[in-house]
Parts: C-alpha cells; structure tokens; sequence
C-alpha cells in the first residue's frame, strides 16, 4: 500500500477545553456518538486524572469517514499544535490557555469559546481585583483563530435549566464545521436520554447565538436621579444637594456625586449628604487636572469613607425588605417555599463600645472590669435568624439607632481619620496633584471588619506615611501607585513591606 | 461506592463472540481478562486504571456466574502478593495499579514472585501514569521489568491491539513461567474505540480445586538454594521460551516502507503519535500506510535480538522512539548490533528530548531532526509540519502569558478537607507557621493557594512517617497529614504504628472522609456505608487506640472550625507525651451528593417536607477584601462587580452550585471575618404550622420594614 501523502484523507480534529467537574467528556462522547451513528471512526482521549478536582483538562477528539479503505485509520492521542479544525473552551481563559497550547491558529481552528468566566483561585483570593483581563483573551482569539465563536453559553444553558455541554453542542452545530445536519445532533441529545428537553433548549440557544450573533448591547440609559421619600423638607434639601452637583461641580463629577450622594442619604440622611458635598467641595474648588479626575476621585472616596461600615449600617441591610426579598431571589425560592435566614455575627467589645456615646464608650474602653464583663457576656458567635422575630427585633432595633451615629465613639474616631487623610490630600493640591489623587485612592485600602480591616488600616496607614517620604520628587504618585498595588496584592501586606523598603532606600 | 455507576459497562462486559465493544481503552482490558478466561483478579484503585477496579466491583454478577474471584486490595503490595495463586496452579491472574507509584509499593511480592516463577499466566495492568495528566512522579516501570525478569508488553494504542495483547499476555506467561507487565499509557487507558467480542471464558481450573488438592514444590520457594537456581533459570530457560513466543506469535510487528535506508524502532504505546508525525511531514496517511519502515515494539522487554537485528541490517540509520529516561531500549540495541556488527546508525535520544512526554511537537522536531541528520536529501520531498511556534512568539499571543491565570485541581465544592485546612492556617495565625508534612490523596491540595500548606510528600499514607526525623525536643511540633486511603494502605503501621513505638510527639492529622475520595471515591474499611460485598465500618480511632495511641480527638463534623482549630491548638501545645491524632472525619461531598441528591429530589416530589441550605452573601454588605476566600477557595465562592460606582474591588459572590456544607459561615464565624454571609434554608413542601409561623412573621416584619422604608429619603 503507497501512503497517501498528498493528505487528503484526514480527520476532523476537535480540542475539548473543560474545568474538572464541568461535563468537558459529556460534550466529547456525543460528538463521538454522533459520529459513529453516521457511520464514521470516532476516537475520542482525555489525561482526566486529578483534573478531574476543578482543574483545567483537555479533551480530543478525531472524527474520519472509514470510505472504502480496508484498514482501520490511524488516530492521534493527542492534539498536534497547529493541526486543529475545532477548540471548544468552556470557559474564557481556558480558550486563552488552548491559545497559548498552540491548538488555535489562525489557517485552520474554529474557536468555539463560552464568554463567561469562572474565576480561578488566584483571581479571587487577591484583596484588590485579581481578575484576568478578559479583553486579552478575546483579542487573542480574534487573531489566532480562523473564526471565533463566543457567546455566555453557561448563562445561557442555567437560562434553560441545562448545563453548558448541551449550549456549547448548538453553537457546534450552528457553526457549520461538522459535516452533520442538526437533527443528527439534536437525535444525539435525545439518545442520552437525560436531560432532554432542557439539553434540546439549550442547544436551540447555542445554535442560534452562532447563525444570529446578539447585537451589541445597548448603551445603557443614564437614569435622572429621582428623590423618593422622607419628609418634603428633607426631599427639597436633597433636590437641592442634586442642584448643587449640577451647578457648582464639573460635570464630568456628575454621575460620581449623585452616587455618592444615593449612598450618604441611604446611610444617613440628607443632612450628612450636605456634608459630604461641602468636603468635596473644599478639594474640587482647587481641582486643576485634566478630566477633572482629582474631583471623581474625591466623590468616590469621601463617600466610601464617610460611609463606614459599623454595626447600625449592618443592622439596616440585614433587616430591609428589599434585601429579604433579593435572598429569596438568590436561592431560586417561589411563593412554595419558605425561606429561614441565618446571619453569622461574631460581636466584639470593641465594636460594642464603638456603639456607645464617644465618652461612655472611651470610658468602658478604659476598663478592664468593664470591658471583661461585656467580653464574657456579648463575645461569642451568634447564629441570628433574621426571619425570626427574635432574630429581627434585636437588628431592626440597633439599626434604628441611626439618628444617634453622629455622637457615637466610632463616629468620632472615623472622622478623625477622614480629616487626616484629607489634610494630607490637600496639601498636595497645587503642589503635586497626580500625587493628591493617588493618596485618595488609598481609601480602598481601608475595608472588611475586624482583624481584616484593622490590616487594612495599618496598609492605609503605611502606604499613605511613605508620602512624607516621597514629596517632591517627580514620581511620588507613581511610588504611592506602586505601594497601594503591592498592598492589594497580598493579605499580610509582604508585598507592602518589600516596596516600602525600596522606597526607604530612594 | 465508586464516584460513578458503571452499570451500562458492566453490560458491555456480557457482549458475546461477533459483537462490537464500543468503549474505553481499560474497559476493553476488562473485557479481555474475562475473555482469557481469569481466574481472579485483584488491585488497587488509581488513575489512570480506577474503572478497570470500579466497573469489576459493579459487576459482581458477571464474575459470579464465571466463577472469577475479585477483591479489592488493601494496596498494590497485597494484590500484586494475590499473584501467588498461579505460582503452583494454572489459574490465571490479574493484578492491576498505577505506576510507578504502585509498582514501588507492589515490588517485595513482585521480585519474589518472578523469582519463583508462575504456572498459570499472572498479568500485571500496568497504568503508566507519565505525561501530561499525571499526578505522580515520572519514573518508567521499564526499569522495574529489567531488574525482576519480568515481561513487558506496551501495545499500540488502539482497542484490538490492547485486548489482542492482553489475552496473549496469559499465554507469554505460561509459556516462559513469567510474569508479565501490560503497560498501559494514560491517554491509552481513556481512549474510546471499538473491537469485535469474543465470548467469556469461565476460568478451566477453579480456585476451589486447587485449595482443596494442595501441591507444593520447595524449588518454587524463595529461599537458598533455590533463589540461586531461580536467577540461573530466568536465564537459561524463562527468557528463551519467551522469546520464541514472542517470535512465533509475531507479538512485534514490521511495517514495510518505500525508503528502506531508514527505519523507525518504537515502543508499541508510541505509534500513533510517530504516525501523526510521519503523516504531517508527509511520510504516511492516515491509513497506516508508511514511507520509513517501522518495527513496533508491542513487547519491551525482552527484545528480540534476532528481529532487530533483521530490521536494521542494511539500513544506514534508524531512529529509536523511547519515551521517558534512561534510555533503556536504545541502549539495548547498540548492544545488540554491536554484538551482530551491524554499522547501522541508531539515533535516539538527541533527536528526541532524553525526559518527557513526546508530545505530537516533540516527534515532528523529532523525526525532521532524524531525517535531517540521517538523509538530507529526503527533506525535500518531505511536506512542512504545521508549526505554531511564529504565533506563540508573536505579541498577541505572549500578552496572555500574565493573563491566564493557572488552573491546578483543588478542593470540590463543599469538600469537608477544606474547613481542616481553613483551621490550620488559623492555628497557625496565632502559632507561628509549623513544618507540616503532606500525603498523597485530595488533602494534598492544601498544597496550592489559596491554603499554601504543605512542605513535602513521601507517598501513599507515609505522611506520618515523614515527620519522624522532626521528633525531637522544640519549641514547635510537627504536623502531618494523612487521609483515610492512605491511613489502610500504609499509614496505620508505618504512620501511626511507628510514631507510637517511636515516641513522637507530633501531631497527626488523618482526614477520614469515608472513602479512598481521590481515586473515585471506593469503599475501605473505614467506609461507613454498607456494602454487600465487603466488610466496612471499622472505625479508624479503633484502630489506632488498637497500636497504642492515647491522645486521640475525633471530630465528627469538620465543618465545624472552630472546634476543628481548637483541636489542633490544644494537640500543638497540650503537656502529654506520644502522637497526638486528631481523625477529621466528614463524608467526600462528591460521594454525599451523589447519594442524596436524588433521595432529596424524589422526597420534594412526593411532597415530603424538605429543608435545602444554601449560603449567600450580602453584596451590600461585602467590602470586597476577600479574607473569606483566603480561608475557602470554594468553587461556588467568587467574586463579582458589584454594580456599585464606590466599590472598586469587587464583592464576594455564592452561585447556585453551593451545596450548603457551611464552611463559609463557620469560617466567618471562626476568623470572625465580617457578617456578610447568610444562610438561606430554602424549605420544600412547608407543614401548614411553617406557613403559619412564616406568615404571622412575615406580617409583622413586613409591617415593621414598611413603616421604616416611608420613613426612607432615598436618591433612585
């Protein structure tokens, strides 16, 4: 027998890129079903293994027509870098890792990819945003691959109560590149004979997503601010918090302030919104940069910090209707179910003397009886069921304390934070204002409760301390920049304390 | 229980003679056994060969009806020690692990076994767990068949060629008094293909008969003189009826080409592959027609002098495919021609990489490289390969390198291993960091982030063991970790057992999770399900307070940090002497759900009532820091935007994939990171006294958010 060098007879090469756990094999044995009903050799291999345990895996899949050969073909194990027709990914960065594999080129591979991410462990666990930049990826693949095919199949397969194999099986089919009609899929999925119907709708979703791709989506719509509520004294002065926003401010601050204006009222109330206005008032009165970006960054990180998150502010989320009704959103309840809520709360006396008026609280603080005895009685963990009246009453209670925040220790002791850090800002405006806008921007440092936020204050105050230091030199922003990423990067700061050193040794 | 039913393949196991096979590579194996009519067969689970172990466990009526015994080892050593059967009977055996991690377990038994030699055809399935998708070291089980005599067969990948080997495995055996290796690669193992059935054979020779007419022979027996005799023996005898066979049987086989300069000598397991490259430079088709003759190599070793030589003579190069280090086979054959002065030219390693997979790039650089070195002028009729390496290296493609984050296997969704290692790192937090000394099972993944535990691995329940140098006076104890598998494969004895002899002060972790969870989630002693075919239930505290441990803490619910972190404390720092063993003890999620799931959906739909916890979080609430996920790293715990202008980072997330285990909660509670989480306990069917309750508190809380909300000035 002379080969056949000119390589005409060659299979279908199909790469199956899945995450442990995710049915990457149930995809690549209906393909292979598929195929052998029609009368074609199908093999089909996959190095599961440990993968198995949430890890990227990789499934292939060779597909020939037996024609009138006598012998049996040759079929690789493995995918051959650059000899690709099909990468399925079931996921976003998994098409990413297929790219970087060498199985996506841009003369033969269709790249069939789910949009949605799954976020692995490292993405998550950063303090910052640890996520991967999607964008990359689907640069990448517009460039790699021959044509690229990317839809959120895994929204649209839990949209028909189906998993994504079924979604990602209609976008192959619609796609075009199996030399198979659409019934011998769907007659695929109906063989199974488990899941059908919802299986068959997601299909239907991935077929169609491939032959009319959704239209962009639409600029969202910017939404007047609109007052709701409250006494009509009270929705004047904040028509008239929202008149000042328009008229004194940029307007390029606009949409940043009424957001933190809805968050200073629905923390407060209008009274604190007018403050909030007036501290960024004091800085963007001095604004001179470009976009006016030092005046956003003011609206933003004012709010954040003058919103603080103290046990009343707990109190009122947990206990709102609206949050009651958004649980039974959540976990998919219907009008046939009842749903128990169980909060975790672990008070400390330190949050329990934050609560008391700024003197008895500092006074209780000072002793040790005192402070032994809250210890014994209030400092275990707390399971409260919130759909309980003995769960919400307390909550309902505390966070109707409210009205009385503004004279409370914690109060007291955040605003004199917020004074100190704005003092640092605004003696920078003028002199280095990239540098002002940076020590903002440090406020994101501060957050979480407990252990969690007071490693966040030490970061804050570590980061924003080294601007003492840096003053005056050229790159003092890009060096608090710098701090604040490698404060994010880590949760004991290892990375902070590396920085810092250099920036000792400038 | 096994992670998975294999009921459909327990089915494919009945096709009769004619009938086609449609399934995976270890199956067909499976089947093949059965068609060679096996006597027994033993193992110890593990991938790349768990379903061979699982579907025979599921097909307790099939091997009933043949009259085949089955057993589930209790590691590689006492199921390659079943192989004892066929040295005095002709009762065929199989016995099958992955290696090199079982083979090295198995290896007393298997050097006494080969020392003796068999009667009855003993087959060893080997699953050569090398290359990508391995969890284990890579090492060759080559070098194991070298140094015992004992056969090994590696056949092409394909599902006719594997069950043809198998079956003709039995009869190499008994016609050398071998045994014999049938390596099977891991992609191998899962390859689905077809072959036509045969009909299954009941074993000719019962295990009954041979129990109750015993026969001994003194000269089979590993002790002097007859080990002397034994190595002179698998010289003399074992090894020349083998090679006839192989020869008369045609095991290796040579496939001519149109270029008889060169030639092509590979392992069996390598043919595939070397024919996509072949194909790709536009030296074969798809057909398994080729250019450059080839000789497969179906058995390893031993080779076959004489059809090496035959092959080679006349040509002026040939090139070797071996995968993996040393290079045994290509050394053999320089040997071998040396010995037969043959000229030829033998390229190997060098042309192909000395360690590693040969993956499809790997062969292609390999054999152009070959071509190149052997026969220029060749290369021009070749056809260029397909070559991604520009577009790797170009911009686009290298800007994903700091983008696509890793994806190493970890803890499922709802693991009960989780909260231990949440626990330890905040004993830890307060302690001081501890060497803590890992195993081999699901636990080892505490290796990886978000957790970071771990210092080293030994292997297969010798996490104990591998803290034993640590025993000496400090400020700090030793911490190891062991899982159930591990604890009845070796742990008890060379962990627990030697710590207690030996005095250690250190504290033992055994994480009893009801099964051996890694390789599928089968049955072990410990397993508290009951099973109809073996004896479960035997409580692991038993049998450590059986080898002399005292200071022993059972934990019945990990999910309970607290508790769980508390233990530790006190294990790390109480006064009392000896190991401090704290058993873990939750069931494998996967194996929970697998079992209840149904049993709750069934109960909803006959209207029972039923209670279903999930966990959320209050985005609202959540600042984004993320502490929750540094001590989880549960899948069903992400991140996402929080729509919110003035939250930058984004807010931690719960999805529906959540199985309400609680770790989260407990977590939250035990680090008291923040009030974020809640649980929803979702309850299917209320009682008419729960839509009682429920509406006389909704009314009123609902009357109370109300009055509040009126009162509410609020910016929309």
């Amino acid at each position: 027998m002379t080969p056949d060098v000119q390589g005409i007879d060659r299979p279908i090469t199909i790469a199956i890129m899945a995450m442990g756990g995710q049915g990457g094999g149930v995809l690549a044995d209906w393909i292979v079903d598929m195929a052998e009903h029609g009368g074609w050799v199908a093999q089909t291999t996959s190095v599961p293994g440990v993968a198995q345990r949430t890890g990227a895996t990789i499934y292939y899949v060779e597909l020939i027509r037996p024609e009138q050969r006598n012998s049996r073909p040759v079929l690789s194990l493995m995918p051959v870098p650059g000899d690709v027709d099909i990468v399925i990914a079931s996921e976003l960065m998994e098409a990413g890792r297929a790219i970087q594999r060498g199985l996506v080129t841009p003369d033969k591979t269709t790249l069939i990819a789910s949009s949605h991410r799954s976020l692995a462990v490292t993405e998550k666990a950063k303090p910052g945003d640890g996520r991967a930049d999607s964008a990359a990826v689907l640069a990448s693949a517009e460039e790699a691959a021959r044509r690229f095919i990317h839809a959120d199949m895994q929204a649209m397969a839990e949209g028909q109560g189906s998993v994504i194999s079924a979604s990602l099986f209609g976008a192959l089919a619609g796609s075009g590149t199996l030399p198979f009609a659409r019934e011998a899929f769907e007659e695929t999925i109906r063989a199974s004979g488990v899941g059908v119907n919802a299986s068959l709708l997601a299909f239907g979703s991935g077929f169609a997503t491939v032959q009319t791709p959704a239209p962009p989506a639409a600029a969202v719509a910017v939404i007047p601010a609109a007052v709701q509520g409250g006494t009509p004294r009270e929705q004047a002065e904040l028509a008239r918090a929202l008149h000042l926003v328009a008229a004194e401010f940029a307007p390029e601050a606009g949409e940043m302030l009424r957001a933190g204006l809805r968050r200073m009222v629905d923390y407060q109330d209008v009274a604190y919104a007018h403050a909030y206005l007036d501290r960024v008032a004091a800085l963007a009165a001095r604004d001179a940069t470009a976009g006016h970006i030092l005046t956003i960054e003011a609206a933003r990180q004012i709010a954040v910090a003058l919103s603080y998150d103290d046990v009343i502010r707990v109190a009122d989320l947990k206990t709102r209707g609206s949050r009651f009704a958004r649980v039974r959103g959540e976990v998919l309840a219907t009008v046939d179910h009842v749903v128990e809520t169980t909060e975790f709360m672990h008070p400390r006396v330190q949050e329990i003397c934050a609560t008391l008026p700024a003197r008895l609280g500092r006074a209780v603080e000072g002793s040790a009886v005192m402070t032994g005895l809250l210890r014994r009685v209030f400092e275990h963990s707390r399971r409260v069921r919130t759909t309980s009246l003995r769960g919400f009453l307390p909550l309902y209670l505390l966070a109707g304390l409210k009205p009385w925040r503004r004279r409370l220790l914690r109060h007291e002791r955040e605003m004199a934070h917020v004074e100190a850090w704005l003092d640092l800002v605004s003696a920078q405006i003028g002199r280095d204002d990239r540098l002002a806008v940076e020590l903002l921007k440090c406020r994101r440092l501060v957050k979480g409760y407990s252990d969690t936020h007071a490693r966040g204050a030490s970061k804050f105050d570590r980061v924003t301390g080294a601007a003492a230091l840096l003053a005056g030199r050229a790159d003092a922003a890009d060096w608090i920049r710098r701090l604040r990423d490698a404060a994010l990067a880590d949760e004991d700061g290892t990375m902070l304390d590396g920085a810092l050193r250099t920036v000792a040794t400038l | 229980m096994a992670e998975r039913s294999f009921a459909r393949e327990v089915e494919d196991l009945r096709l009769g003679a004619g009938e086609v096979f449609r399934g995976e590579g270890i199956l067909a194996v499976t089947k093949a056994l059965l068609q060679s009519g096996v006597g027994y067969v033993a193992g110890y689970q593990g991938a790349p060969i768990s379903h061979l172990m699982d579907v025979l466990a599921d097909a307790q009526g099939i091997l009933g009806e043949l009259g085949v015994h089955f057993e589930s080892s209790a590691s590689e050593a006492a199921a390659a020690s079943t192989l004892a059967a066929s040295v005095m009977y002709p009762i065929r055996g199989a016995v099958t692990w992955k290696s090199t991690a079982g083979t090295n377990v198995a290896c007393d038994a298997l050097s006494n076994l080969a020392s003796g030699g068999v009667t009855g055809g003993a087959v060893i399935v080997i699953g050569e767990d090398y290359g990508e998708g391995s969890s284990i070291m890579q090492e060759r089980t080559h070098a194991f068949a070298m140094k015992s005599q004992i056969w090994l067969l590696d056949p092409r990948p394909n599902l006719e060629s594997i069950v043809s080997l198998t079956e003709q495995a039995f009869e190499l055996s008994e016609a050398s008094n071998t045994p014999v290796m049938l390596e099977v690669r891991i992609r191998a193992c899962h390859v689905h293909g077809s072959f036509i059935a045969k009909d299954n054979r009941k074993p000719p020779f019962a295990l009954s008969k041979a129990l109750e007419n015993p026969v001994r022979d003194p000269g089979r027996i590993v002790l002097p003189p007859a080990s002397f005799v034994h190595e002179q023996e698998k010289i003399s005898r074992r090894l020349p009826a083998a090679i006839t066979f192989i020869r008369e049987r045609g095991l290796n086989e040579t496939m001519p080409g149109d270029i008889p300069e060169l030639g092509i000598v590979m392992q069996g397991g390598m043919y595939n592959g070397v024919m996509r490259a072949l194909k790709l430079l536009g030296l074969a088709d798809v057909w398994g027609a080729t250019r450059v003759p080839l000789h497969v190599l179906n058995v390893t070793y031993p080779l076959v002098p004489e059809d090496l030589v035959a092959f080679c003579a006349g040509k002026s190069a040939v090139l070797v495919v071996e995968e993996g280090q040393p290079e045994f086979i290509e050394q053999a054959l320089n040997t071998i021609l040396r010995r037969a002065d043959v000229q030829t030219r033998i390229h190997g390693k060098g042309a192909l990489p000395m360690a590693g997979e040969y993956t499809a790039m790997a062969l292609i650089d390999g054999v152009r490289a070959f071509v190149t070195a052997a026969m220029p002028a060749l290369l021009e009729e070749m056809t260029p390969p397909p070559d991604p390496r520009p577009l790797l290296a170009s911009a686009v493609v290298q800007a994903l390198a700091p983008v696509v984050p890793p994806r190493p296997p970890s803890f499922c969704t709802g693991c009960p291993e989780r909260p231990i290692f949440s626990a330890m790192t905040l004993v830890q937090q307060e302690l001081g960091p501890h060497h803590i000394a890992a195993d081999i099972g699901c636990h080892l993944f505490s290796i990886n982030p978000p957790f970071n535990l771990g210092t080293t691995t030994m292997g297969y329940g010798l996490g104990a063991s591998s803290a034993a140098a640590f025993q000496v006076k400090a400020k700090k104890r030793s911490i190891s970790v062991m899982g159930d598998g591990g604890f009845w494969h070796n742990g008890l004895l060379n962990g627990v057992g030697n710590a207690v002899f030996n005095k250690h002060g250190g504290v033992v972790v055994l994480v009893d999770n009801h099964y051996s969870a890694a390789t599928g989630g089968q049955d072990i002693l410990s397993s508290r399900a009951d099973n109809a075919t073996r004896s479960t239930q035997h409580p692991i505290e038993d049998a450590v307070r059986g080898v002399g441990a005292k200071w022993v803490r059972r934990i019945d619910r990990t999910y309970d940090v607290a508790r769980m972190r508390d233990t530790l404390h006190e294990a790390l720092t109480t006064e009392e002497a000896g190991p401090k063993i704290i058993i873990a003890s939750s069931e494998c999620m996967l194996n929970r759900q697998r079992r209840e799931k149904p049993l709750f959906n069934a109960a909803v739909k006959r209207g029972e009532r039923m209670v279903k916890p999930r966990f959320g979080v209050d985005e609202d609430i959540c600042t984004g820091d993320h502490a929750c996920i540094r001590l989880s790293g549960c899948p069903s715990l992400s991140v996402k935007d929080s729509g919110d202008p003035l939250k930058e980072d984004p807010v931690a997330a719960i999805d529906n994939s959540c199985v309400g285990c609680g770790n989260c909660g407990e977590v939250s509670e035990a680090a008291v990171l923040c009030p974020s989480f809640y649980r929803a306990d979702v309850v299917h069917n209320p009682t008419r006294w729960d839509v009682f309750k429920a509406g006389i508190r909704t009314a009123v809380i609902s009357w109370l958010q109300r009055r509040r909300d009126a009162g509410r000035l609020a910016l929309a």
